[in-house]
């Protein structure tokens, strides 16, 4: 896939493998000779694994005749005398040649490699990990090999070095395949199985975790090495004990039969280039260590060295429901220190704005006779803007575009329709204004609405971008160059001279795409509407013309998401080659690329202070990036499907995230944990959005309902102390009915947009789709 | 269940031989069989692997269906041309075709003559994409407008009355929460006593939740209007106003006006005798009835005896000589059946109590005919097994009873009316039931005029509706039946007369003039048939003496008579039926199905 091509570009982000002197990178060289010690079939015991830094010297050429040497030993060796002939003749090999390589010292193990690449760090390291873990497996691949013949050339480098004294096929061969039997893998996991079973209750919901990724690679394994039949029954043997939440990936491993099937499947991929993390308690480890020490078990053990990192922690072992509630990610729990880095989630200090005392207000105060209720609300507002949130990033930590007079105005709007908000709460919820799309045969793929709520622009699968003003004033474009000189520029109304009445209409429609526009959204100021869709680009249009104004191209792939920054100017861009990426509209190119997703970027979400950008993505977890300097600081694990939806709480303290599971999970962005989960819908979660004050979420499904819940009772019962902080174990209540405030049912259209208008009026949108 | 459905998938492959036949189809002949798993295999694993990336576009396009446009894009994504031509259907329909021990799907193309297509007009243009907006909710309450789903839907109506403790349940509860709220319509003090409902389910005894039924403004409107227009003079309003109670889904809380409205108009226009009102009524209780978002259990006490009393009153109109009051007793009639089908349960026991009800009045010597002819229309509609059980064995004593007004001295105007419908009725309802195969010389004389059941071969009823009994279905399902008259003992065998049970009653008169007890063949989807009684030889014809079928015949005669034509016909089919219960010699029919059959006695259905 040439999406992967980009993979290096994780490297940028990855966290450095072992800055925690708990985890075990520490652990692996000397584990891993422990390991090898224990393994008679490795011969670990000839050479102490050196390290072994990659040397790329070696030309590929070699790297082949030395896996074909190997397999010509190990022909000979079986008697198959006539596969060994046909092989030979095919690679127009002399007999001698084979005589000496079985007394060379080049056919060696690559037993040395994991512990060599624990101590190589960043991206080389990384790099040739991979094609090692690739290479490794591949046991006669000489295709594999070629197809990566820069990374196989790294492996020869390290056996060379190897075992000088070890001529012996079997070993040779071992050194590639891992370990011998094809036919003593579901022995081992089976041994694990009943080893993990007969633990202790405290400790078996943690070694439990093991099963998972532990089947996974001995499956991998077994069909890398082409025991296509002992991998089907492994496969069938023990893919029901998986839980059900790794049901997907099951299915995508269930496909894969075939050696030359793993080339090009990227879930697959993901399996061998990143390791498995998994959060097990220390006395979980020791008794799983010493299990496996005692079992001579190393073949797990390799897996776990290998493909697995394990993080460690002091105290109690974990309980099932605290474990399940974090996992189901495809590359496991995140990493402790993951989510160490410092957020700066505050908000950003409002410029200060004079607010005209409005006639108009005066009136309604007048007419209301409540002039005293008022006023103090407004000084607490302004005096709430005036102080600096010890949370909030510098002003000036990204550069934002400054106010113009338009914009400022706009704000000005914003706080007189503030003052007329609802307060919401339990007592009070919201109206819910639906706006059906109907006859949209085409599918409806994406809907945004404006901050002010003026317009709303759908997405369809034909296509087409439709913008519609949902106020009675219509969309008018501005008129040609040619009549536009005629105006005189000098009168009060220009504004609205330059407008075409000819054009007014309640619908525009946008043509330029050639795929679904699977994502839409207004700029803050109301001029710019972006668009992107299958056919990779994103294409910023103006609102004033009604014409499109750049494509954006870079992802080359479906974009699945992109959004406006809340200031502007910046915009975010996620799809299915796995990155995320950050534009500005005066740029062709990416300011930003934030790659370390799994899977694709589904959808892509700014915080409220424009500082960082949240991601969800179809490999379960949700990350949050930096925009200074692309680093990726939250990694959040929990979903069981895809994410769909994201939204931050307007104090960008929380966000929340919903996904194909139909669960809507809560995130305390500045601890980096989880702090809720709203089970209740019972489909994918495709909008979500908080009310403008943040007392209600509103989520809006698949299964045809919009929900409302109590965002404050979540959040305000936060146990965030230091224990929990420190370790990362939640503890959530089982049901989540009593913060359910309300469900509301349409009859047969998928929600698949939330709004809430500056008075807190929900609007709920999604095309009306007969059954 | 899902991890079989995975097991399976898992071993999901093309079969090889799938391979050659596309091979052979681009002209590659001489696939090694080798080669073909080989790329079995192949194709297998990249059909699936396209699938799951369709799959990703499937839920990035928010839509619950994998369409072709997904496969398309799956496939864009792998540098893969896309299939063409499989674009505007919403659905694929495969055809499947076996033979030769292989089964075979495939997707039918069919050849497209160009000038058909250009000359046929133009597919009328798709309406444009629009936008409409509607409350979903206001306030947190969601509105029960028709753009959205019913308040308590039907299922949620019928749970709380069946079960009424379960909707308290803590599982239950959001339901429980949005029918509250359903149900305090934006009345702004409806909150404060929906508060209440929290603290009783806390309380050890679970209370079942006060319902609170406040009628907004437009909804006490709108029942003002609707009533108003179902009773008015205004035929065309009430035909909208029937339509909008059958159809709107926001009628939930208004069920109990409506109910008491129509209970209480009963009650009245009974009493003044006002036929019209009350047929209106009952046309409000269809309409309630046929719309699919009201469940009307918790009604039902109102709304039966209302029903009832238009089946059975004495007197339901001024005129009880000249207004047809009959057929509101008919309607009504159905009325009751559709409740006892739809509501009766072994717990409220409905069918039972109506049935008894009925029986009781019918039974009673005293009971006017009035209310004689609604006790057997309300049981003739409540099924086969009714009618069999229990109007079949009165048939003769209520014959008797008809022909004695016909027949008798002192016959009061209203009576004889009253007698005539019965027995028309009675006729109806047994040409049902005919079909179920009992053995009764019905003969009505051309003069007489009168209704004289026989039951056959003197058997008790119970052994004559035994046979029968497996095979009864609802009355409706034999009025599509075929009932073959024969018209010539030996014809009876080989040319049947068919004709439908919906003529039934005229043919019955003109068989039994012609002297041929009738020979009902009947075939439906569940029995078979027969009861024939043709004793005569020769031509049956108009006139003909009504000896033998007079009602003095002896009971034993339909039977016996049967015993002539009985030798020809079981040479037809002798395997095909077995013995009746009566072991009488009888003639047979062809089996299911087949409308020619021929008459014969009762056969034990299958």
């Amino acid at each position: 896939m040439a999406a992967l091509a980009e993979e290096p570009a994780e490297v940028v982000v990855k966290p450095d493998p072992d800055p925690d002197g708990a985890a075990p990178p520490q652990l692996s060289p000397a584990a891993a000779a422990e390991g090898e010690a224990a393994a008679p079939g490795s011969g670990g015991e000839a050479a102490p694994p050196k390290p072994a830094p990659p040397a790329p010297a070696a030309s590929p050429a070699p790297t082949d005749r030395q896996t074909l040497l190997a397999v010509l030993q190990f022909l000979r060796r079986s008697n198959l005398r006539e596969a060994e002939d046909a092989l030979r003749r095919e690679a127009r090999l002399l007999g001698e040649e084979v005589a000496a390589a079985a007394l060379s010292p080049s056919a060696g193990g690559a037993a040395g490699t994991p512990g060599g690449e624990a101590d190589a760090a960043g991206g080389e390291a990384l790099l040739s990990r991979v094609v090692a873990a690739a290479a490794t497996s591949g046991a006669a691949g000489g295709s594999l090999a070629a197809a990566v013949p820069g990374a196989a050339a790294v492996v020869v480098g390290a056996p060379v070095k190897g075992e000088k004294d070890q001529p012996d096929v079997s070993a040779v061969l071992s050194a590639y395949k891992q370990q011998g039997d094809p036919a003593l893998y579901e022995e081992y996991y089976s041994g694990l199985k009943h080893f993990i079973e007969c633990a202790l209750d405290c400790h078996r919901a943690e070694l439990s975790q093991l099963y998972y990724p532990l089947f996974v690679h001995m499956y991998l394994e077994l069909v890398y090495n082409q025991h296509e039949n002992e991998a089907k029954s492994f496969f069938e043997k023990f893919h029901s004990d998986q839980e059900c939440y790794y049901q997907d990936d099951l299915r995508v491993l269930s496909s894969l039969t075939k050696k030359e099937h793993m080339k090009g499947n990227e879930t697959m991929l993901d399996f061998r280039t990143s390791k498995f993390v998994l959060r097990i308690s220390r006395d979980s480890y020791q008794l799983l260590k010493r299990h496996l020490q005692e079992k001579q078990n190393n073949q797990i053990w390799n897996i776990v060295q290998e493909h697995l990192y394990i993080d460690i922690f002091d105290g109690m072992p974990r309980s099932k429901q605290q474990i399940d509630a974090m996992v189901g990610s495809l590359a496991g729990e995140a990493k402790r220190e993951a989510n160490k880095a410092k957020v700066f989630f505050g908000l950003l200090k409002e410029p200060e704005i004079e607010v005209p005392l409005d006639d108009e207000d005066e009136e309604g105060e007048n007419e209301e006779g409540k002039p005293k209720k008022k006023r103090p609300k407004r000084e607490s507002m302004g005096s709430k803007s005036k102080k600096q949130d010890p949370n909030a990033p510098p002003q000036n930590r990204i550069p934002l575009p400054e106010l113009k007079d338009s914009d400022k105005l706009d704000k000005i709007m914003n706080m007189k329709e503030a003052l007329k908000r609802v307060r919401l709460g339990p007592e009070c919820l919201p109206s819910i204004c639906f706006y059906t799309f109907l006859n949209a045969y085409q599918g409806l793929t994406a809907v945004d609405v404006t901050d002010d709520s003026s317009m709303i622009v759908g997405g369809f699968a034909d296509s087409t971008v439709r913008v519609w003003s949902v106020t009675p004033k219509k969309l008018r474009s501005v008129k040609s160059a040619a009549d536009l000189s005629l105006i005189d520029k000098e009168s009060d109304d220009v504004l609205e001279r330059i407008m075409d009445e000819k054009t007014a209409s309640e619908l525009k429609v946008l043509y330029g795409h050639s795929g679904p526009v699977y994502g839409a959204s207004f700029s803050p100021d109301r001029n710019y509407l972006l668009s992107c869709s299958e056919d990779g680009t994103v294409r910023l249009w103006s609102l004033q013309t009604f014409t499109c104004l750049v494509g954006y191209k870079g992802h080359n792939y479906p974009v699945w998401d992109t959004q406006f920054s809340p200031y502007g100017y910046y915009f975010v861009s996620g799809g299915h080659d796995r990155v995320a990426r950050l534009w500005a509209t005066d740029h062709y190119q990416p300011l930003r690329i934030f790659a370390g997703h799994l899977a694709d970027v589904t959808c892509t979400r700014f915080h409220p202070n424009s500082n960082y950008i949240a991601t969800g993505s179809a490999d379960r977890t949700v990350r949050l990036w930096d925009v200074l300097n692309g680093n990726c600081v939250r990694i959040f694990t929990g979903h069981k499907g895809p994410i769909h939806s994201l939204a931050f709480s307007p104090n960008g303290r929380f966000l929340a995230t919903g996904a194909t599971d139909g669960r809507v999970l809560l995130w305390d962005i500045g601890h980096g944990l989880m702090v809720g989960e709203l089970k209740g819908h019972t489909d994918t979660v495709y909008a979500l959005r908080f009310s403008r004050d943040g007392e209600i979420l509103a989520s809006g499904s698949m299964d045809n309902t919009v929900r409302l819940w109590d965002a404050v009772k979540v959040f305000e019962d936060l146990e965030t102390d230091d224990f929990t902080t420190a370790t990362g174990h939640i503890n959530l209540p089982e049901s989540s009915q009593d913060l359910l405030l309300g469900t509301y049912m349409s009859k047969s259209t998928p929600v698949i947009h939330l709004h809430f208008t500056r008075r807190n009026l929900l609007l709920a949108s999604g095309a009306y789709s007969p059954q | 269940m899902a991890e079989e459905k995975k097991l399976k998938l898992s071993h999901t492959l093309l079969p090889a031989e799938s391979m050659k036949v596309m091979a052979e189809a681009t002209g590659i002949a001489q696939v090694p069989e080798e080669t073909c798993q080989l790329l079995a295999d192949e194709v297998s694993y990249r059909i699936k692997e396209i699938a799951q990336d369709a799959l990703k576009f499937m839920h990035m396009g928010k839509r619950r269906k994998l369409t072709t446009g997904d496969v398309d894009s799956a496939l864009k994504l792998k540098n893969v041309e896309p299939l063409y031509g499989f674009h505007a259907q919403e659905f694929i329909p495969f055809r499947y075709a076996s033979g030769g021990g292989r089964e075979l799907y495939f997707y039918e193309e069919k050849e497209v003559d160009l000038s058909d297509i250009i000359n046929t007009p133009l597919p009328r243009v798709p309406l444009d994409v629009c936008l409409k907006a509607h409350w979903l909710s206001i306030d947190g309450t969601q509105p029960a407008i028709p753009e959205n789903p019913p308040p308590a839907p039907k299922e949620q109506q019928k749970a709380e009355a069946t079960e009424p403790l379960k909707s308290t349940k803590p599982g239950q509860e959001e339901n429980g929460a949005l029918k509250g709220k359903g149900q305090n319509a934006a009345t702004p003090d409806g909150k404060g006593k929906e508060k209440k409902a929290p603290l009783l389910e806390g309380a050890p005894l679970k209370l079942k939740p006060r319902s609170i039924h406040e009628l907004s403004v437009e909804q006490q409107l709108y029942y003002k209007e609707i009533t108003e227009a179902c009773v008015g003079s205004c035929e065309a309003k009430r035909a909208e106003a029937l339509q909008s109670i059958a159809t709107d889904p926001g009628l939930y809380q208004m069920l109990p006006r409506f109910s008491t409205f129509i209970s209480e108009g009963v009650r009245v226009n009974v009493v003044q005798n006002n036929l019209a009102l009350l047929i209106y009524l009952m046309r409000m209780v269809k309409a309630l009835m046929d719309n699919p978002t009201l469940y009307l259990e918790k009604y039902l006490h109102e709304l039966i005896p209302a029903v009832m009393t238009c089946i059975v009153s004495r007197q339901l109109c001024l005129r009880p000589d000249v207004d047809n009051h009959w057929a509101l007793r008919d309607f009504a009639a159905r009325l009751i059946a559709q409740i006892c089908k739809n509501f009766s349960t072994t717990t409220n026991n409905i069918q039972s109590r109506i049935t008894k009800t009925f029986t009781k009045s019918w039974v009673d010597e005293k009971t006017p005919w009035t209310t004689r002819y609604g006790s057997i229309a309300g049981l003739a509609e409540l099924g086969h097994d009714v009618i069999k059980t229990l109007i079949l064995p009165r048939l003769q004593v209520e014959g008797e009873r008809v022909r004695s007004i016909m027949e008798g001295p002192v016959v009061s105007n209203i009576d004889k009316i009253g007698a005539d419908h019965v027995q028309s009725l009675l006729l109806v309802s047994w040409g049902g039931v005919a079909a179920g195969g009992l053995c009764i010389g019905v003969a009505v004389t051309e003069g007489g005029s009168y209704v004289c059941p026989q039951l056959g071969g003197g058997l008790p009823p119970a052994a004559l509706v035994a046979p029968g009994g497996q095979a009864g279905t609802d009355s409706r399902a034999c009025r599509s039946q075929v009932i073959t008259f024969s018209t010539s003992p030996v014809g009876t065998a080989t040319s049947p007369v068919t004709t439908t049970v919906a003529s039934l009653q005229p043919v019955v008169k003109l068989v039994s003039t012609a002297q041929t007890a009738p020979s009902a063949t009947v075939t439906g989807n569940v029995q078979k048939y027969i009861v024939v009684s043709l004793p005569p030889p020769g031509e049956g014809s108009k006139g003909g003496p009504p000896a033998q079928l007079s009602p003095s015949a002896p009971p034993g005669l339909a039977l016996p008579s049967l015993a002539p034509p009985t030798s020809t016909t079981i040479k037809q089919e002798p395997s095909d039926s077995p013995q009746t219960p009566a072991s009488t010699p009888t003639p047979f029919g062809k089996a299911n199905g087949a409308q020619g059959g021929v008459a014969e006695s009762p056969q034990p259905s299958q």
